[in-house]
């Protein structure tokens, strides 16, 4: 049988990787503003996987994970995670408050650190997606969860699960440059996914004009 | 010794000395069924309560409760075990998020779903660590009939 999530066209994931590319770009500008400094978007993926794939691909089902979660409602409804490994998430915190935790465990203040980042985030890059295609779009209030990557991503493919064994990720990579005497490297790095439910997709391509296009 | 993986959405069955897992559950249920004379477990990793939630005509059974269960059953009949003897151990069905309705949590249903399948093939459920707020791996060992649960934060729980 035909399962439209895992068969879609290259074309359109071409035009859903420039939806991730304008929302990771606003989401981007958002954590610079904050941090004072250059924020990196640095990978904009589309991968059509199957969902264990999905664990694979932030590291495997049990590494150690910091996610803050929002569910988009509106026009289109999905998810939206932003994911981080437990030591990036730190590192985050770090360049927020500009203290060194030491623990290695995240304290509740590095708790809410997080989740009022990954709050910003969401809603620069829902605010970019919003403007696009004009749809009226809203986040429920964002969660934070420190657990395991596979526990925490299955709930997310939950609405994704009813109609499909597969999964359009779209993924926005951001990370803030650390300066290093006179070296530029590499912050800690972030994804930002964005999951919409398997019905929201033709809403997409119908808003943007797209949707006779690239189809089989 | 073999550790047999299952992923999310499917079944698998081990015989000793071998072991399978099954990692990172979270809403979703694992459940375990041993058959302890022919040494014989099988699981299945399910994310969904129910095939009504099903919106193709054509999915994997063992994505619901109420056709992985039983298709787990029939996995584990034709390898060998006796139907009357399995008994069932299971684990997970967390909330993960907060602002999920405690009451209409997808891992309560899958909890509730998956003891209803159960119930209806007449298989005892004679262990479980389900609900909280926490990921687990599970793994069954077939020789002992123990089911094996690992957390982040907390100790290696046996059931």
């Amino acid at each position: 049988m035909q399962d439209f999530i895992r068969d879609m066209s290259d074309f359109h994931l071409d035009v859903l990787r420039e939806v991730s590319n304008i929302g990771a770009g606003n989401a981007a500008t958002a954590l610079s503003r904050l941090l004072g400094k250059p924020v990196d978007m640095r990978v904009n993926r589309v991968l059509s996987l199957p969902f264990n794939d999905i664990t694979e691909y932030v590291g495997g089902a049990e590494n150690l994970v910091a996610t803050v979660f929002s569910r988009i409602e509106g026009d289109i409804a999905g998810n939206m995670l932003f994911v981080m490994g437990a030591a990036e998430g730190r590192a985050l915190v770090r360049d927020v408050t500009g203290e060194s935790g030491e623990s290695e465990e995240l304290s509740d203040m590095a708790q809410s650190v997080l989740q009022e980042v990954g709050n910003i985030l969401s809603g620069s890059y829902l605010t970019a997606l919003s403007d696009f295609t004009g749809f009226d779009l809203r986040t429920s209030v964002p969660s934070l969860c420190v657990d395991m990557a596979g526990a925490i991503l299955s709930f997310g493919l939950m609405e994704t699960g009813k109609s499909s064994d597969f999964a359009i990720l779209i993924d926005g990579e951001i990370s803030p440059g650390v300066e290093i005497g006179n070296e530029k490297v590499q912050g800690a790095t972030g994804h930002i996914f964005l999951l919409p439910d398997p019905e929201a997709f033709s809403r997409i391509f119908f808003a943007l004009g797209v949707h006779r296009y690239g189809s089989h | 010794m073999a550790v047999i993986k299952v992923g999310i959405a499917d079944s698998n069955i081990a015989k000793a000395p071998d072991s399978i897992c099954t990692l990172g559950l979270g809403s979703c249920v694992g459940v375990t069924l041993f058959d302890d004379v022919r040494k014989i477990a099988g699981m299945v990793h399910v994310m969904l309560p129910s095939t009504e939630l099903a919106r193709t005509s054509t999915y994997k059974k063992a994505k619901f409760a109420d056709s992985g269960v039983p298709e787990l059953v029939d996995m584990l009949v034709q390898a060998g075990a006796s139907r009357t003897r399995l008994k069932a151990k299971m684990a997970g069905g967390a909330r993960m998020f907060s602002f999920e309705d405690s009451a209409k949590s997808i891992g309560l249903r899958n909890i509730e779903a998956c003891k209803e399948a159960l119930r209806k093939l007449g298989i005892p459920l004679v262990a479980e660590d389900t609900g909280g707020s926490h990921g687990r791996t599970i793994e069954a060992f077939p020789d002992t009939g123990v089911l094996e649960v690992r957390t982040v934060s907390k100790p290696i729980i046996r059931i």
